[in-house]
């Protein structure tokens, strides 16, 4: 729930300008003329050097001041931004590693977080390490971000189609099973988008809250899906009443009319139009496969229908599209952590192929104590590099 | 009466310790095993308030849950009677039984099982509590005909948003926490209170802990969570008398049906799962923010060390520099109406789950005046809205009454019995 796809302003507009910027809170190494500290207070900002070799640099900043600071490198025209760090709070460091061809550039510390900063200029000295900075990758990233966009849209207009079809199918009582065979179709199209749905805090609970997620003791209400999964399929639960067609109706409308606004929202042009930076699109690949790691493959989200399984591709088939998103980026800047995901999408994949069954899969309960770890440890092989992926594509 | 046999004595070979409980304790002051930094080596089990709170945390726990299995209230307060002395002489370094392991007949079963042989007290303290099931169990009936004296707040706890309600897990009649420097200590004393209890009580759950997550003392330094993030800098620490009488004992016009209960405490249990292989591919950056505090030096975000008070207005791009959801905001007093807690809880590992995932997190235990100002409010407020939570699963919850400490002649819990 914390990979929102808000409009990072600063962190675009530096990707947009292909600076290779990025923060640690480490330090950089001593001793070497790429390596520099600044000393950050409320009227000064002092760097340990005015000049360094090309390559890559990097920044140590401590913030000796009483408010929240920031660093920039700006070029010579004291106007684009090349890299900064933000949200360094007093006595905190921070890490800007930027990687600069020779030329003219201005250092500034924003104490405060307001004006244009205390600027100095600085300048980097030609040398043989090679600066490659790609003229080609504005253009990707506008690519993959108009992409997910797109992505992200068609998917909840499905979602919004199919949540339609389902909901007069449980409304009308005598449909059952093809609303039981309709769930898990439905949800796929939410389960692609997960990160971007949750984004929504007031939405997500109302649509995809478990029983066990709701405080019924300070007076929540339990709605949305699993509510109506539960209502369809009451096998597992104990003296469970089903529900008259009246009940129904009230948490079947319920649902529509959230999916409506979760549509109208993610479909919203202009000033209201969801924005979707680099960063945001690979953590959101990274966030899919955490939803996968503590829900599908324990087999608790679908804790009624035992339909983990579809969830579980969805979550795979919506991290795997963030992935491919930013792929052309990624080839530019670690090829080979790009070859690694794409082998262990594959491996996933594969396996979760293995659990087919007609136009699906298999329930969970079907699935072995053996097949049920292969998963676990495929998800394990996939998270390990994902979740160096949104550093990777920024740097 | 059989003569008392120390543990260390039993060592050595030497002559038995033998006398009342102060010369145990200050038979150990000299002990060769304390350390530089515990210049203490035992507490007495006897005070007026029971050892095992406000005592600087000790390394490792074991906690046990009972549920009581007769309906005969004399059983009940023979056991009580029994468990004292047996607490008694074990805090001190002694045996369990008043035999000793190696010392009685050869033809029955030692009444101390042996593993502690040759260990000293390591600072053991056994704290006991009664659940709100030992005044009306299940059904409702009053087995003991204690329920006029139910404490008001001692209500099973509510289900709180993400908690996975698992009774095998939850609740108890009575409550025994042991803990010292030593895991085969606190073992020891657990297993030998169970095994006197078997007739009386049974075992419900419980719970191994090995490494304090907190510090009840201004001389102790804060240790880290197995989300590698010191904690327990803010707890109510022993040097705090005023803070103590406010938030962790219960005062004397409390609660008129439950007088008993006056300079006890309420315990509160939550046995907290971390998604520890989910929380390791957190970049450092977010780590840091979920917690509001930076991982190094346990500072929070808004400056300073660690012991520097959080500054929430502070501001930075798109909100303050902490987190709205930042834990250390969500759980912080000036966020609960001031309220705060003694808290005492273990990181415990119980091996692997069913997939390969560590079953490890945080056993939390709390001690608090009322747990409905004190610990209900706050869990509330974080099921609801801290960022932590989607990293963390509870998966037990238990409360007990906790009475206070045991007077010379006394056994423990004889002012709700006696």
């Amino acid at each position: 729930m914390n990979l929102t796809p808000t409009l990072t302003v600063a962190l675009l507009s530096a990707l947009a300008l292909s600076a290779c910027g990025t923060e640690s809170t480490k330090p950089g190494e001593k001793g070497d003329a790429r390596s520099l500290t600044v000393s950050s207070t409320d009227d000064a900002c002092e760097v340990s050097a005015s000049d360094a070799p090309a390559g890559t640099l990097n920044f140590a900043v401590t913030n000796k001041g009483d408010q929240v600071t920031e660093f920039y490198l700006l070029a010579e025209d004291g106007l684009r931004i090349l890299g900064e760090v933000e949200g360094i709070g007093p006595k905190a460091s921070k890490t800007l590693t930027v990687t600069v061809p020779a030329g003219g550039y201005v250092t500034a510390c924003k104490p405060g977080m307001v004006g244009e900063g205390i600027r100095a200029d600085f300048e980097v000295t030609g040398s043989d390490e090679k600066v490659e900075v790609s003229a080609d990758e504005q253009e990707l990233i506008e690519q993959a971000t108009n992409n997910y966009r797109a992505y992200v849209q068609d998917q909840t207009a499905q979602l919004l189609e199919k949540t339609k079809e389902f909901v007069e199918l449980y409304k009308s009582g005598d449909s059952d099973d093809q609303a039981r065979a309709l769930y898990p179709i439905a949800r796929e199209h939410w389960e692609r988008i997960e990160t971007v749905a949750e984004s929504f805090g007031d939405l997500d609970p109302k649509m995809d809250a478990r029983e066990a997620d709701v405080d019924f003791a300070a007076g929540e209400k339990w709605t949305g899906w699993h509510a109506i999964e539960k209502d369809l399929w009451p096998a597992r639960a104990e003296k469970y009443t089903a529900w008259p067609p009246q009940q129904r109706a009230t948490y079947a409308d319920d649902l529509l009319a959230n999916t409506v606004e979760l549509d109208k929202r993610v479909q919203a042009t202009g000033k209201g139009a969801l924005e979707y930076p680099l960063d945001s699109i690979a953590n959101g690949s990274r966030g899919l496969l955490e939803e996968v790691a503590t829900g599908k493959v324990t087999g608790e989200e679908e804790f009624w229908s035992r339909t983990d399984l579809w969830d579980f591709q969805a979550n795979v088939d919506g991290a795997r599209i963030a992935f491919e998103g930013v792929q052309p980026v990624l080839e530019t800047k670690d090829p080979e952590l790009a070859e690694q995901l794409t082998t262990r999408f594959a491996q996933l994949d594969e396996l979760l192929d293995s659990h087919r069954k007609g136009d699906g899969f298999v329930l969970y309960f079907e699935l072995t104590g053996d097949d049920i770890n292969a998963l676990a440890a495929a998800v394990n092989a996939l998270s390990e590099p994902l979740s160096h992926l949104t550093a990777a594509v920024v740097s | 009466m059989a003569p008392k046999v120390s543990r260390r004595g039993l060592l050595g070979g030497g002559v038995a310790a033998a006398g009342v409980a102060g010369a145990f304790a200050a038979g150990r002051g000299t002990a060769a095993e304390d350390t530089a930094t515990e210049a203490v080596s035992s507490y007495p089990f006897r005070g007026a308030q029971q050892a095992g709170i406000v005592t600087p945390a000790q390394d490792r726990l074991h906690f046990v849950a009972l549920d009581v299995t007769t309906d005969d209230r004399e059983q009940l307060v023979d056991l009580l009677r029994r468990w004292t002395a047996a607490a008694e002489r074990m805090t001190a370094g002694g045996s369990a039984g008043p035999v000793g392991p190696v010392e009685g007949a050869t033809d029955v079963p030692p009444d101390d099982t042996g593993e502690a042989i040759g260990l000293p007290a390591s600072r053991l303290t056994i704290t006991f509590g009664f659940g709100p099931t030992l005044f009306r169990d299940r059904d409702g009936k009053d087995r003991f005909a204690i329920a006029d004296q139910r404490p008001e707040a001692l209500e099973p706890l509510p289900h709180f948003r993400g908690d996975i309600d698992d009774p095998a897990r939850s609740g108890g009649d009575i409550c025994i926490q042991a803990c010292a420097d030593d895991p085969q200590v606190a073992v020891h004393a657990i297993r030998n209170l169970v095994r006197m209890g078997f007739g009386v009580t049974a075992v419900r759950w419980s719970q191994l802990g090995f490494g304090r997550t907190s510090t009840t003392s201004t001389s102790q330094s804060t240790p880290r969570n197995l989300f590698g993030f010191k904690d327990g800098t803010a707890n109510v620490k022993a040097e705090e008398a005023k803070a103590l009488d406010e938030h962790v004992w219960v005062g004397d016009g409390d609660d008129d049906s439950a007088a008993w209960l006056a300079g006890g405490s309420y315990l509160v249990t939550r046995r907290i799962n971390m998604t520890i292989e989910v929380w390791d591919r957190q970049p450092l950056g977010d780590q840091e923010r979920f917690v509001g505090r930076t991982k190094d030096a346990g500072a929070p975000l808004s400056g300073g060390d660690e012991f520097t008070e959080p500054d929430f207005d502070l501001p930075a791009r798109n909100g303050p520099i902490i987190p709205l959801d930042a834990h250390v905001r969500i759980v912080h007093p000036d966020q609960n109406d001031g309220a705060r807690m003694l808290r005492r809880g273990y990181n415990f590992v119980d091996g692997s789950d069913d997939i390969g995932g560590l079953d490890a997190g945080l056993f939390f235990i709390a001690y608090v005046r009322d747990p409905r100002t004190h610990f209900i409010p706050v869990q509330r407020q974080m099921a609801a809205s801290d960022a932590l939570m989607e990293y963390l699963k509870f998966t037990g919850s238990a409360l007990f009454a906790v009475p206070p400490g045991v007077a010379a002649g006394q056994y423990v819990g004889q002012g709700l019995f006696g």
